[in-house]
């Protein structure tokens, strides 16, 4: 790595934490010393004048191989059809709508950084928030492909939306089904909007700041001419403040009908009034330990410690715990509903959960989404990254579970005894699964290879922001 | 006073933020209209100080979430209960609860669209070129530089004028810029 860039000369613009009542006890959310000029430097080096690392081609290299894997288990399924995999009735919604639900989830943390912390004026998102909401995207590209693949003619994916057809049909916008696909239709369009919205001053710095012709003309195209006016910047202030109002409504809508897939069907294990507000603090637990996940390994190996502080991590740990509560909570009311309803379907659902033949699974759901993530309320977890990553990866793999339980333990026991069965994912299943995960990967490492992981003019204003401050109060 | 067309502008360099805000206030004092000022990152009451105060965008926002909305329901509305109206059990064909989640995210997508289509319409972009790119020092706009330009179709602009009137306002450097 490069010593060329880093630690500036000019000690007047220092830029310190006094955002929280007690700086003294709190870490700063940018390491002193930092001027306009080197953190511009710092961050647009790692797109612009370093050398691929060999990390980057070998991290890259392995999700690519995942990728293929994909495409290859795709291939397959387009070829064959969904019999490859292990849905059969009554277990008709597998690993797709798994896989479906725990990828959107994870979007939500990209979306809840950038907009809801944004209204809320809380410096310490800037410096993730362009990540996370990359991972957001993303996300959602992983998420889309399930429901795809599992309408078993995936090229007819066009008739989910609405369009004068020759057939005379419409869809049914009764069926929160086909209000999954506004859901998220809109969420995708409107996180690529705000995210592209985000990019452009950056663009601009790359556009200015790159060597090469290609990447100068590339990255010029995708600025539109950005050039910095006092105008442009106060429009695109509002707009960016309307996104943020407009997307924080939406993120908590995504996940609610999302939920309503299950809420309105009248499957025991489902039909739950409780179910939005769980899935979306679901949602964005699933979305934090993602992005604790990231931005651990990515500020270690990218030297980014001074931009991602701890002060990034442990309020990223207190957000994890608060919403695991809220997950907590869900789980709670479920089993205390099961039993004051008195519904004995509800009643048999909830006991075949926890000592049925998927019990050690729901069991492990309980250790990794409700025990583990209780030693957050120990300062001393909070500030060690190693657990801090332990324990995300944990909660990564506890709301898989969750999905897994809902979707499986609720539809492997019929009403009748004699539809009764048994589901495991099948081979293909797996394939599809890590598949996604390598494309989610892939995605990543080429958005850390050309785009600034960080919000460059954010990171500038917070430097004059914190600047200013300390000046004016001394 | 007409201006001669080979210039665009006259273009100041400042080394902050503050030392910037201070020259745009003195520059409309002094009765300066065309002009802008190019900053790496916004800044607070500049856009003020050059006597910008009002956009359209928000009202647009709005229209465009209203479309969205009312288009998603009567879209919804139409197709449900004219087009394609399907008796099941007698229940009600215009069963408006059922059609709002729909209507909510066409409002969101609507605003949204209109939000960031606005901004980039209002602010004359995508712009490929324009006569500041000229000037290598402009470059750092997007680093660490800060820069006000008074533009010749400004009714007060002169050229010499208008140069000595911003070094007195501190510019660390003022370069002509070419159309």
């Amino acid at each position: 790595m490069s010593e060329d860039v880093g630690r500036p000369q000019e000690p007047e613009r220092r830029a310190q934490d006094t955002t929280s009542t007690a700086p003294q006890e709190r870490a700063a959310v940018i390491e002193p010393g930092y001027t306009y000029a080197s953190v511009t430097d710092k961050i647009s080096a790692i797109v612009l004048t370093r050398r691929t690392p060999l990390g980057w081609l070998v991290g890259f290299g392995c999700s690519f191989a995942l990728v293929l894997l994909l495409m290859y288990a795709i291939t397959y399924l387009l070829a064959v059809g969904v019999g490859i995999w292990g849905i059969n009735i009554p277990v008709a919604w597998g690993f797709a709508i798994v896989n479906f639900v725990w990828w959107i989830g994870i979007g939500h943390a990209g979306t809840l950084i950038s907009a809801i912390l944004l209204l809320m004026r809380q410096q310490w998102r800037t410096s993730i928030n362009r990540f996370a909401e990359a991972m957001t995207l993303f996300a959602v590209a992983c998420a889309g492909l399930f429901p795809l693949l599992h309408l078993g003619r995936p090229w007819f994916f066009y008739w989910l939306f609405p369009y004068p057809s020759t057939m005379g049909v419409w869809p049914q916008f009764r069926s929160p089904l086909v209000w999954d696909v506004f859901a998220v239709s809109t969420y995708a369009t409107v996180s690529l909007l705000f995210w592209y919205v985000g990019l452009i001053p950056d663009l601009a710095t790359l556009r200015d700041r790159a060597q090469r012709r290609l990447a100068r003309v590339g990255y010029g195209l995708l600025a539109m001419g950005w050039r910095g006016s006092a105008r442009h910047w106060y429009r695109y202030e509002i707009a960016s403040l309307l996104l943020a109002g407009l997307a924080t409504p939406l993120v908590v809508s995504v996940h609610s009908v999302v939920s309503l897939d299950f809420a309105v069907a009248i499957v025991p294990g489902w039909h739950s009034t409780i179910f939005p507000p769980y899935f979306v603090a679901g949602a964005i637990y699933s979305g934090f330990a993602m992005v604790m996940t990231l931005a651990i390994p990515i500020r270690a190996v990218y030297q980014l410690e001074d931009f991602i502080t701890m002060r990034h991590l442990r309020n990223m740990a207190l957000i994890l715990l608060a919403t695991g509560l809220i997950v907590a909570y869900g789980y709670l009311m479920e089993v205390f509903m099961a039993w004051y309803s008195g519904n004995p379907y509800e009643e048999y659902m909830t006991l075949n959960r926890m000592g049925g033949p998927y019990a050690s699974l729901y069991w492990a759901l309980i250790l990794c989404n409700v025990l583990v993530p209780q030693v957050l309320w120990f300062s001393r977890v909070r500030s060690n990254v190693p657990a801090l990553f332990v324990i995300a990866l944990i909660v990564n793999l506890g709301m898989w579970l969750e999905r897994y339980i809902i979707i499986v333990t609720s539809l492997h026991r019929d009403f009748m005894p004699s539809a009764w069965g048994m589901y495991a994912g099948t081979r293909w299943d797996w394939a599809t699964f890590v598949g996604s995960i390598g494309l989610f990967l892939a995605l990543l490492f080429l958005f850390l290879r050309f785009l600034p992981m960080i919000s460059i003019f954010e990171m500038r204003e917070l430097v004059s922001e914190t600047a200013g401050q300390s000046g004016s109060e001394a | 006073m007409p201006t001669p067309s080979s210039l665009y502008g006259v273009l100041a360099e400042f080394d902050t933020p503050d030392e910037l805000l201070a020259a745009t206030r003195r520059a409309h004092e002094a009765g300066y209209r065309q002009m802008d000022a190019y900053t790496p990152f916004p800044i607070e009451g500049l856009a003020e100080a050059l006597g910008f105060h009002r956009t359209r965008l928000p009202l647009i926002v709005l229209l465009g979430g209203i479309v969205g909305g009312i288009g998603g329901y009567l879209m919804q509305y139409w197709i449900a209960a004219i087009d394609y109206p399907l008796n099941i059990g007698g229940r009600p064909l215009h069963s408006w609860p059922a059609f709002i989640p729909v209507t909510f995210e066409l409002t969101i997508l609507g605003a949204a669209i209109a939000a960031v289509l606005g901004m980039l319409i209002l602010n004359g972009l995508p712009m490929p070129y324009h006569p500041l790119f000229h000037v290598p020092r402009f470059a750092l706009v997007t680093r660490n530089c800060f820069f006000l330009c008074i533009e010749a179709r400004d009714p007060k602009f002169d050229r010499e004028e208008t140069r000595r009137f911003l070094a007195s306002v501190k510019a660390r450097e003022v370069s002509d810029v070419e159309p």
